[in-house]
């Protein structure tokens, strides 16, 4: 064994390693960003918050002794050190199935005849974490219930149906920004892009045509994924096509803007690699991809509202599971052409061809 | 009367609180050769942007067939042919598509994509991937997009760096057959003395963002500073500078640590053998002798006190 030059090459990756401002940032300061704003999501401040649907009679005080018919709050799971508030509400079938669909709750009890159902997906495992924890409050209890658990089988309300359509949000930013903006990136580095500006070659021109390829390939992606989860899960869309289209056209603007942003004075795809991440990957964490947002703390929830892929993912799923049409989708359509519209102007005018 | 292409006036252009071009005034002609000359940071990449327009000048006026860069861009695009150092292309498009989608820039069809494979001897390579090119390969296809839409001026920016020998000479002869056959003018930034000379109708010499010389090649030579070259490195100190001893010795340049020196001369043939017998008769010992006519770079040495490149 050769420990000098063992050590010699330690030192020389730690160099290499300390001098890329980039690794840095996605080893230290990444993660712990991460840490902290998932941490605000489900742990720690000061307490997780669920909220549970009620149906069926109106007997809870049963199990539960502070229940009242109008709602009630309760906190479980303090003995066993990770306590949660859940928040009962007496729900009718049509709200309840829209808070499914929504991801609002993941669990709702049907009460009949003094027996306690529990409605949830085993596949969501925020949904078992909190069958779990109102399980072992409820066997704690004096006058325990005998309780059966039911799988949610309803379409349009089960994890897959939650899940499919962020991924077709998710498939539509990943595309666009990482698409456009690498390849522009690319083309800098080689001076190709300076090479082309010195053709009459519109500059409107090169930029339309990313737009128009991201849209075919997306939407090829897209017919790819829902043709699977179709063949696989039985998917089915109860929305209308048209705002479909609609909300995949106004989300390509604008994440196709906000990629051309990125774009627009990046020198070397090192550089981008972090640049883009730093965008793409809080929006995949918070905008309700592979779990709801409404875990998180009130202030936050109005922010993440309005981020580009929460309201691309939040359409696409009302399309899909709500049966939403083009009046439901007009409104994010709107707000992200507009920010399309901006990130392509900022885009354009600080663009550097060479 | 030829008729006057690129016709620049008092250009000057600063970068922060560097000036890159000091005042510069050049015509070129039609069916010229322009050379350009000059270490680096002389300014030259910075002047042959500004011709190409994609920048401005502080002061000073460009014109290319009479025409600025603010009011008739796209026209200007259509009369200049332009290929930069070590260009790389779209690695997974061929070498035909390449040319397709530049040709799709001007509007131009598939049989002067066939003319210009044919012009930049890349027939055989035609359906190659770009990255899968050689070096030389890569520059001619570079030199084919810049002849695509059969530009009246062509702008080269180092060309052949980073070339063999081999690979250079193929460009060259694409170069020379156009200056043959096309009414084309070139403007050609290089490294390469050889280059200049083997191209070259007028050589420009640039230095800190002016032109200290110009003209043919053989008029630099014996225009700016006439004489030929004694170089020499000795096994012992010299004591005397040769310019006081030797008839004929213009100048002197001596490295004392390296004990190597560098002899301007009216005539190798008369001088040398005055030089030899210095040595005998001081009893000092040649280690290398080197006699030559003078270079560019020579020249350029003998201006400003420095190399024209190192390398």
């Amino acid at each position: 064994m050769k420990i000098k030059q063992i050590a010699h090459l330690v030192l020389v990756n730690f160099r290499n390693f300390f001098r890329e401002p980039g690794a840095l940032f996605w080893s230290f300061a990444f993660p712990v960003a991460m840490a902290w704003v998932l941490g605000i999501a489900f742990s720690g401040s000061p307490e997780k918050k669920y909220k549970v649907f009620l149906s069926g009679d109106s007997t809870f005080q049963k199990i539960f002794p502070s229940a009242s018919a109008t709602g009630f709050t309760q906190k479980i799971g303090t003995g066993s050190g990770t306590s949660a508030q859940v928040e009962f509400l007496p729900a009718s079938e049509k709200t309840l199935t829209d808070a499914l669909k929504k991801g609002i709750c993941v669990l709702y009890i049907d009460l009949k005849n003094g027996q306690p159902v529990f409605h949830y997906d085993p596949g969501n495992s925020e949904a078992v974490t909190l069958y779990l924890m109102l399980e072992r409050e409820l066997s704690i209890h004096a006058n325990r219930p005998v309780y059966v658990t039911e799988k949610i089988t309803m379409k349009g309300t089960r994890y897959i149906d939650f899940l499919i359509p962020g991924l077709l949000a998710m498939g539509v930013m990943n595309s666009c920004v990482w698409g456009i903006s690498w390849y522009l990136i690319e083309l800098r580095m080689k001076k190709l892009l300076r090479r082309m500006v010195a053709t009459p070659m519109r500059k409107s021109s090169f930029i339309i045509s990313h737009f128009v390829t991201r849209l075919l390939l997306t939407s090829f992606e897209s017919c790819i994924l829902v043709l699977f989860s179709w063949l696989f899960f039985g998917i089915q869309m109860t929305g209308s096509f048209a705002a479909l289209v609609l909300i995949y056209l106004s989300g390509i603007l604008a994440f196709g803007g906000i990629g051309l942003v990125l774009a627009s004075r990046t020198q070397s795809t090192h550089v981008a690699n972090g640049l883009i991440n730093a965008v793409v990957l809080p929006m995949t964490i918070v905008s309700g991809i592979f779990f709801s947002y409404q875990s998180f703390p009130e202030w936050m929830i109005a922010i993440i509202k309005v981020l580009p892929l929460t309201l691309l993912s939040d359409s696409v799923r009302a399309i899909f599971n709500e049966g939403a049409g083009l009046p439901e989708v007009l409104l994010p359509c709107g707000v992200l052409t507009g920010l399309g519209v901006v990130f392509y102007l900022i885009g354009l005018k600080i663009f550097k061809w060479y | 009367m030829k008729k006057i292409l690129v016709e620049i006036n008092g250009v000057e252009k600063s970068f922060k609180d560097i000036k890159a071009v000091k005042g510069i005034d050049l015509v070129i002609q039609e069916g010229e050769f322009l050379g350009l000359l000059g270490p680096n940071g002389a300014g030259k990449t910075t002047l042959i942007e500004i011709i190409e327009g994609i920048q401005q000048p502080d002061k000073g006026e460009i014109r290319i067939l009479g025409k600025g860069w603010k009011q008739q861009a796209e026209e200007l695009h259509r009369t200049i042919g332009l290929a930069l150092q070590e260009t790389k292309f779209m690695d997974k498009l061929s070498v035909k598509e390449t040319l397709q989608m530049f040709a799709s820039f001007y509007e131009l069809d598939n049989a002067r994509i066939e003319e210009v494979l044919d012009l930049v001897n890349l027939q055989a390579k035609k359906k190659s991937y770009t990255v899968n090119l050689s070096g030389g390969q890569r520059q001619r296809l570079a030199l084919g997009v810049a002849l695509l839409h059969k530009p009246k001026i062509l702008l080269l920016d180092e060309p052949t760096t980073g070339l063999d020998p081999a690979a250079r000479r193929e460009v060259w002869n694409i170069l020379e057959k156009l200056k043959r056959e096309e009414n084309i003018s070139m403007i050609l930034t290089t490294h390469y003395m050889e280059e200049a000379e083997f191209l070259c109708d007028r050589i420009v010499i640039m230095d800190q963002g002016k032109f200290i010389a110009q003209g043919t090649l053989q008029e630099l030579i014996t225009g700016y500073s006439e004489g030929e070259i004694i170089e020499f490195s000795l096994e012992q100190p010299m004591l005397q500078d040769p310019q006081q001893v030797i008839k004929g010795v213009r100048s002197v340049h001596w490295d004392a640590p390296l004990r190597r020196g560098k002899m301007t001369v009216e005539s190798i043939s008369k001088t040398l053998p005055l030089f030899i017998q210095y040595l005998t008769e001081h009893n000092l010992t040649l280690a290398e002798l080197e006699c030559r006519k003078m270079t560019l770079d020579d020249l350029f040495i003998s201006m400003t006190g420095r190399k024209l490149y190192e390398n």
